[in-house]
């Protein structure tokens, strides 16, 4: 029996003017991972409120076509019914909680579907186990972290054992470390439990390694249904903005297959003699070596952007300076500890640490929302703070009314006066908010612009709008401090990075230095070249395979006593392009 | 305000009986116009509170609550006509005709803003000592759809809380000038509703609506079951007692009247102590200072 099964299904949301699904042909076998990919608006949250039955009982709207989950008729049965067979867990899992304790919220579903008491207290211990949350089981909901939640709130979606889980974004709000345990943790479920697994996710370089299939969605319909580098061989063609990291460097530098994850990217570079040795530089290679194509030349300035030191810290004035800042709430640990940071005019700082590591309050206190208990904070000006969560800015009724014509320019929405707020798109939300906190020429222009968390939920076309949105704001000489969990964010937008850690900085250097140099806060495309050269971005990593490559053809390496294992079976084995 | 799990007696009662404490607390201020009678209510449940760990949540809703009591204290003298002891003459108004202030109706406008205050803070109290998880096993038995319903009320309040806060901080972040009240309003009513709808989702996808009948529970009863139940039982005892009996009586109109001897002087009282008595039994809970939320905190 199939997981999910759609046939030709249309659906459209009450008073939509277009179908957020489009003649959808689709089955999920049981025991299959797979990764919903596409762009925001594509559809995936509708599939996957579909499989859950909130599409059509709770959003109403007008179904065409038949759907099944485990067998049970989507259109015939409502969610609490398929909630038998089918686990949900959406991106905010604030609002996914509630009850008022972490074993009560586990307790519910079973309660629910009239468990005796034994078998509930069996269930919740199990769930508590196998997410690693046994110790949070007796605290109360309401005092834990966006990370604890998002896995009490799985623990909740799988304690009666579904056999088809359906996630939105699940790592949209978390750390990369828990980002990565919460997709090896899907891994595992699906492997030992044989739990099907309906992932939607934007940070595909995350997940694509554990997916065994991967469905592209575009306009409300399926474009690309395959293998993971299958899926990648369409996105280089079709949807370069759904390309990993890694694809995109191996493709730019000629290589084949695409890989699914850094493991295979770093094999086909070694196959190839590509892989540059972590202690070289591959800068010292690219100014030292042969380079073969005119291309490397090209992309050498980004690879020298990126190692580039940052600009001086004692530049005078300064956008910002923390002078040992201290945050120490009456009846917890210290948030903030002793901070010092000065960040000059123009300069671009992005700040990075796992969730709880004070990100969001030192942001609160440069911002004036907070004031420190100890410490000192001067500022060059006005501070403009973009919170997390745009819909908090946003009370008219017209966007006009949100924020000056002006400051709608600036970020693009001139031609949005007259929509309602509420009818923008995440991205456009994000934009609005930020003229709203910019402001119109009639107000100051910001010294320092802090945004915290500004791509949670965005796809990759939108983060890089965003990028080039706030690169231009910079170029003005406003200073930005952005806190982020995406690195490859931080590497388009940062000059320099700053890592938190309880409350206090424990690296802070040139994004080159910093993102290249880790496990969890790396890019892609710096965990597969080990850190060579600094590159951060596949443009610069291609350029320094290519040299590396081409100083492989003058001077060969010698044989591998122990060659690794062919990343892909098939016959073409790993080409060059 | 969320329920906190704190060491102390009360929150190691059942939610049945913390439920039937708050409401034998609450009842005396529905059945009595006496202010001491009113008085004694607003300090027992605040002793309570206080014994049970909760008194800065308590004295929270008390300052709260205290304006609203006020704005109905000063309302009635405007609105009620009844009374002879006229204290001032504010001449004509619209709708309300002529205004004469009368000692009587300031009185008992004292006695509905007391009546107010007492109300809220025993709700205060509910909130922060019953469980509103055990509240909804306790009545899912009965009517799951309703015990669920009050139970998300309580569970919505500090999630409404956090977001009000951070809407709070993002109008401070606005560049230009601040929005009207009532864009304010508007926007935080939707963000409500918003919220309400993502939790109705929440439940069904737990499988909310298709809850079957769970078992009853069989846990016996402890001793701070039995204690509290006892104090519920005699507050109940003393209420109806009292009232029947007259003690305590209270009158406003045409002029101010009222029983202020021993027999209100030692309900009041009794009212005070008799729901503190079982906090005397600490046995089984942990000393002050080392309580679960503290623990909590350490981890």
């Amino acid at each position: 029996m199939s997981a999910l099964w759609l046939e030709r299904l249309t659906y459209a949301y009450p008073g939509a003017s277009a179908p957020a699904l489009r003649d959808v042909t689709l089955c999920v076998e049981e025991g299959e991972l797979v990764v919903l990919a596409g762009r925001s608006g594509s559809g995936k949250s509708t599939l996957l409120r579909l499989a859950s039955g909130l599409v059509p009982h709770v959003h109403g709207g007008s179904v065409h076509g038949a759907a099944s989950v485990c067998g049970i008729d989507v259109r015939e049965h409502g969610p609490s019914e398929l909630a038998a067979v089918a686990g949900s867990l959406f991106q905010d899992p604030e609002t996914q909680i509630v009850m008022g304790t972490v074993r009560n919220e586990l307790a519910f579903p079973l309660e629910n579907r009239g468990e005796s008491p034994a078998a509930i207290a069996r269930g919740v211990e199990e769930a508590a186990l196998a997410l690693g949350i046994a110790h949070l089981l007796e605290r109360p909901t309401h005092a834990l972290s966006g990370g604890e939640l998002q896995r009490v709130a799985l623990a909740a979606a799988l304690v009666g054992r579904p056999r088809l889980v359906l996630l939105d974004e699940p790592t949209s709000q978390l750390d990369p470390v828990a980002g990565d345990e919460l997709i090896g943790l899907l891994r595992r479920l699906n492997e030992e439990w044989g739990t099907t697994i309906l992932l939607a996710e934007h940070r595909l370089e995350r997940c694509l390694a554990a997916a065994d299939r991967v469905i592209a969605m575009a306009d409300g319909r399926i474009a690309c249904d395959a293998d993971p580098q299958g899926f990648l061989a369409w996105a280089h063609d079709h949807a370069p903005a759904l390309e990993t990291p890694g694809a995109r460097l191996l493709a730019q530098a000629g290589l084949q297959p695409p890989p699914v994850g850094v493991k295979q990217a770093r094999q086909t570079l070694r196959l190839n003699g590509a892989l540059p040795e972590p202690d070289r530089s591959g800068l010292a290679l690219l100014r030292a070596g042969p380079v073969g194509s005119g291309c490397a030349h090209d992309r050498l300035p980004a690879v020298a952007r990126a190692s580039s030191p940052p600009p001086a810290r004692s530049a005078s004035p300064a956008a910002l300076r923390l002078r040992g800042v201290w945050h120490e709430p009456r009846h917890s640990m210290p948030i903030l500890r002793g901070v010092d940071l000065a960040i000059a005019p123009g300069e671009r700082v992005a700040l990075m640490g796992r969730n709880g590591a004070g990100k969001s309050t030192l942001l609160r206190h440069v911002a004036g929302l907070a004031l420190p208990t100890r410490g000192r904070i001067e500022t060059g000006g006005r501070v403009a703070l973009l919170l997390q969560n745009p819909n908090d800015y946003l009370v008219h009724e017209r966007v006009a009314d949100e924020a000056p014509v002006d400051a709608l320019e600036a970020v693009g929405l001139a031609g949005f006066a007259d929509r309602h707020p509420r009818d923008l798109s995440g991205g456009e939300r994000q934009r609005l908010a930020l003229a709203i906190v910019l402001g119109g020429e009639d107000v100051e222009a910001p010294a320092l612009l802090c945004l915290d968390e500004p791509t949670r939920g965005m796809d990759r076309a939108h983060k890089a709008d965003l990028a080039v949105l706030l690169g231009r704001l910079a170029a003005t000489g406003t200073a930005l401090l952005v806190a982020t969990h995406d690195p490859e964010f931080a590497a388009g937008v940062a000059d320099r990075v700053v890592l938190l850690a309880d409350g206090a900085p424990i690296a802070d250097g040139a994004a080159a230095d910093v993102l290249s140099g880790g496990w969890y806060f790396a890019t892609e495309t710096a965990r597969i070249l080990r850190g060579s050269g600094g590159a951060l971005d596949p443009d610069a990593g291609a350029a320094l395979v290519r040299a590396q490559l081409a100083g492989a053809a003058l001077d060969p390496p010698p044989a591998d006593p122990h060659p690794a294992a062919p990343p892909d079976p098939r016959p073409t084995e790993v080409r060059r392009r | 305000m969320p329920a906190k799990r704190s060491a102390s007696p009360l929150h190691a009662a059942r939610a049945a009986v913390g439920c039937a404490l708050c409401a034998a607390l609450a009842l005396p201020a529905l059945l009595f116009d006496s202010p001491l009678v009113l008085g004694a209510v607003v300090l027992a449940a605040l002793a309570v509170g206080a014994a049970a760990g909760a008194g800065r949540a308590l004295r929270r809703a008390l300052l709260l609550a205290a304006p609203f009591a006020l704005v109905i204290a000063l309302l009635n003298p405007l609105v009620t006509h009844n009374g002879l002891t006229v204290i001032a003459r504010l001449g004509e108004a619209p709708v309300l005709g002529r205004i004469d202030v009368t000692l009587e109706a300031l009185a008992y406008g004292g006695v509905l803003g007391l009546r107010a205050l007492a109300l809220i803070v025993c709700a205060a109290l509910y909130a922060a000592v019953v469980d509103p998880d055990e509240v909804l096993r306790l009545f899912r038995r009965v009517s799951f759809r309703s015990a669920l319903t009050a139970t998300l009320a309580t569970r919505m309040v500090p999630v409404l809380q956090r977001d009000g806060r951070r809407m709070a901080d993002a109008q401070r972040c606005r560049a230009g000038a601040a929005p009207s009240r009532l864009a304010l309003v508007r926007a935080v009513a939707a963000g409500a509703l918003d919220r309400a709808v993502d939790v109705a989702a929440a439940l069904e996808v737990r499988g909310y609506g298709s809850a079957r009948r769970p078992p009853r529970s069989r846990a016996p009863w402890s001793r701070h079951d039995l204690a509290f139940a006892a104090a519920a039982l005699a507050l109940l005892a003393l209420t109806l007692g009292g009232r029947l009996a007259g003690a305590a009586a209270f009158g406003a109109y045409p002029l101010l009247h009222g029983a202020w001897g021993a027999a209100t002087w030692a309900l009041a009282a009794a009212l005070v102590l008799v729901p503190l008595v079982p906090f005397l039994d600490r046995r089984g809970i942990e000393p002050r200072g080392a309580s679960l939320a503290a623990a909590w905190g350490r981890r």
